[in-house]
């Protein structure tokens, strides 16, 4: 008796409480998404803007109510155009491009020799790696200005790869090191018992598990490389120059016109954010390990 | 083909330290199937990687086929290995995977189709030949991995644990494959697991080890009928063997009250010593009537009782010593519950004896 009397009430009890514990967790998805898109928006908004003001003619960029409703013209990019970014624009492909390919070329080897038998060593490797990042870009600019200018390198598109492929090398031996790490030592192992020279190894079986992440930093350089500033408007000039310096010299010999500097601004923004769609697909494919597991 | 020999072979991984494995000698017959099995940090898995050339050997040597291979890369050992997770490469496909240790060793690209096509048929992979390994099943991806090996045509197959990661039906299934392939390949291979049994049914020779240290190395039935020591005899057997420490008495040892008897010899290598550890197989209880005189059979409460439809296994404590537990086996359909009494009488042709200090087998 005892035991059929307690049956009904266990079958009821966990049928009962899933309901207002859905509800709880609906809530507060509700506002977590609330608050993500309030965070989404903030962050979004002064791009929104800018991209809007480029299509804007100065009278409409300038006014003391922001106007939402305007006829749109393409004015400020023929402005842009006519003002000459073109060269900058080419330095800036040359810089990010052949930087980052560098970046690639020593980091990939260097990354997977760090993380390929770690010892104690290593760890001082890699430190000694990042600590070049610690030191601001400030405190070296003088040393590396007399350096640049004694062998006759300034204003000059290669000097800035150099740098940038130094700026960016630590940070992508890091990051590359990381995913490295995420290769089972057995694919190694058993490469290594196949008879497979450590390249080929490298080539044929580590690189392609890796692919996205080789990709995300490769992206990470691209984004630093496009966007640095610094290096270039302290060793370049006329011929030199890159996007970002062109913005700078952009708004001290027009006077401050809101409209062609947010189009000017736009484009510069443009290849990181083509960039950064172009890699998505890859980024997103996620580390494929399941296959080895 | 060849003949593997462990000569004194140790690895140490930190100088002073206790030895990963000690001075290992074990001799693998050609052709033969031998077991490396023991519990984690045996050093069995680490035995194997010394073979493969994925561990140094700090001393003493090993030989492949009479060549000691100490410095000879894992490339050159003509050896082939399949590891626990199967290391299969994830950008390449089954065929491509099977083929790679042939085209880095310069084969030309018909015969390694060929090969290929074989050992697929061989290992029913021919439909998933230009999969990628992630489209595959389990055991799918346990026998590319394996075909991988055969192909090579080795001298020696090194297997690490290549059972763990299937599930239980396919791994009883893929026991027999593999023990039917190398019987017919004829290659010697070093097989490691943890799962005794595993050793006990694909082993034409099983090699127990614990603490980096050899503890017995010979056939099936010989590990399962004389264990050398209490470890072995603990560790091989299904449920395992009862071991209990007991002491002397005039004529043998007793147990729970009732004398067990021991047979001259064991009692004449047993001496003066006071206590013994007694070993005694579940099936080799005798199950009596709880009617019985209480000198002539052993009183046990029962705790569990395990069902497995032939026979059953009952887990008991004894009646007057709570702290002692037995496992005995009992016939299928047994009537006994939680709580029952019952009574019990070891087979004295089947006691197997134990110094108590030092776990060697007497004689």
């Amino acid at each position: 008796m005892a035991v059929t009397t307690s049956t009904p009430p266990d079958t009821q009890e966990p049928a009962a409480p899933p309901e207002p514990r859905r509800q709880k967790r609906s809530a507060a998805n509700v506002w977590l998404g609330v608050v993500a898109w309030i965070v989404g928006i903030a962050f979004f908004f002064p791009v929104f803007w800018m991209v809007l003001t480029s299509f804007k003619q100065e009278t409409d960029a300038y006014t003391t109510t922001p106007k939402i409703i305007f006829e749109p013209t393409l004015e400020q990019y023929e402005g842009v155009f006519s003002a000459g970014v073109g060269p900058y624009l080419v330095n800036s492909v040359i810089a990010t491009v052949f930087s980052t390919l560098l970046v690639l070329l020593l980091g990939i080897p260097a990354a997977f020799a760090v993380s390929l038998r770690p010892v104690k060593k290593t760890q001082d490797v890699l430190f000694f790696f990042i600590s070049t990042k610690m030191l601001p870009v400030v405190a070296v600019i003088v040393p590396i200005y007399v350096v640049v200018n004694q062998i006759g390198m300034l204003d000059n598109i290669w000097t800035l790869v150099v740098l940038y492929t130094g700026m960016n090398l630590p940070i992508a031996v890091w990051m590359m090191r990381s995913f490295f790490l995420e290769v089972p030592g057995e694919l190694l192992e058993q490469a290594s018992i196949d008879g497979a020279p450590l390249w080929r190894t490298l080539r044929e079986i580590v690189l392609p598990i890796i692919s996205p992440g080789i990709f995300a930093t490769a992206l990470i350089c691209v984004i630093f490389a496009w966007n640095e500033f610094f290096f270039a408007v302290n060793l370049t000039a006329a011929n030199a120059g890159t996007v970002p310096v062109f913005l700078v010299g952009f708004i001290t010999s027009e006077g401050l016109y809101w409209a062609q500097l947010s189009a000017a601004a736009t484009m510069a923004a443009l290849p990181v954010v083509i960039a950064g769609w172009v890699a998505q697909n890859k980024l997103v494919q996620g580390l494929s390990f399941g296959a080895v597991k | 083909m060849a003949e593997v020999v462990f000569d004194q072979a140790s690895r140490i991984y930190t100088p002073g330290a206790k030895p990963a494995v000690d001075r290992l000698d074990l001799t693998v017959a050609d052709g033969d199937l031998v077991v490396l099995v023991g519990p984690s940090g045996s050093g069995k898995s680490t035995a194997l990687r010394m073979l493969a050339g994925l561990e140094p050997i700090d001393a003493g040597s090993v030989r492949i086929d009479g060549r000691d291979v100490v410095d000879v890369p894992s490339k050159d050992r003509d050896i082939a290995m399949v590891f626990q997770n199967y290391a299969l490469y994830p950008s390449k496909t089954v065929a491509e995977n099977m083929a790679f240790p042939l085209k880095m060793r310069g084969m030309d690209k018909d015969e390694r189709a060929q090969r290929v096509r074989q050992a697929a048929e061989m290992l029913g992979l021919t439909e998933y030949l230009d999969r990628k390994p992630k489209a595959l099943s389990g055991g799918q991806r346990q026998r590319v991995a394996m075909g991988r090996a055969i192909v090579r045509e080795p001298q020696v197959f090194l297997m690490d644990e290549p059972l763990s990661n299937l599930d239980a039906k396919m791994r009883v299934q893929t026991r027999a494959q593999i023990a039917e392939m190398q019987n017919r390949l004829e290659v010697s291979t070093v097989y490691v697991t943890h799962d005794q049994v595993e050793a006990m049914t694909m082993g034409d020779k099983v090699a127990v080890l614990a603490n980096g240290q050899l503890q017995q190395y010979a056939t099936p039935p010989e590990l399962y009928d004389r264990p050398k020591n209490a470890f072995v005899a603990g560790f091989i057997g299904s449920p395992a063997m009862n071991l209990l420490d007991l002491p002397r008495s005039s004529s043998g040892v007793t147990l729970g009250g009732v004398e067990i008897p021991l047979p001259r010899d064991v009692s004449d290598a047993a001496g003066s010593r006071d206590k013994l550890t007694i070993g005694i197989r579940p099936e080799d209880w005798v199950l009596e009537s709880t009617d019985a005189d209480s000198s002539t059979v052993v009183k046990a409460v029962v705790d569990v009782v395990e069902e497995l439809g032939s026979e059953s296994y009952l887990y008991a404590h004894l009646a007057d010593d709570t702290s002692t537990s037995v496992v005995v086996r009992g016939p299928g359909r047994v009537k006994v519950r939680f709580g029952d009494p019952i009574a019990v009488r070891p087979n004295p042709d089947a006691l197997h004896v134990f110094d108590a200090e030092t776990g060697e087998r007497l004689p």
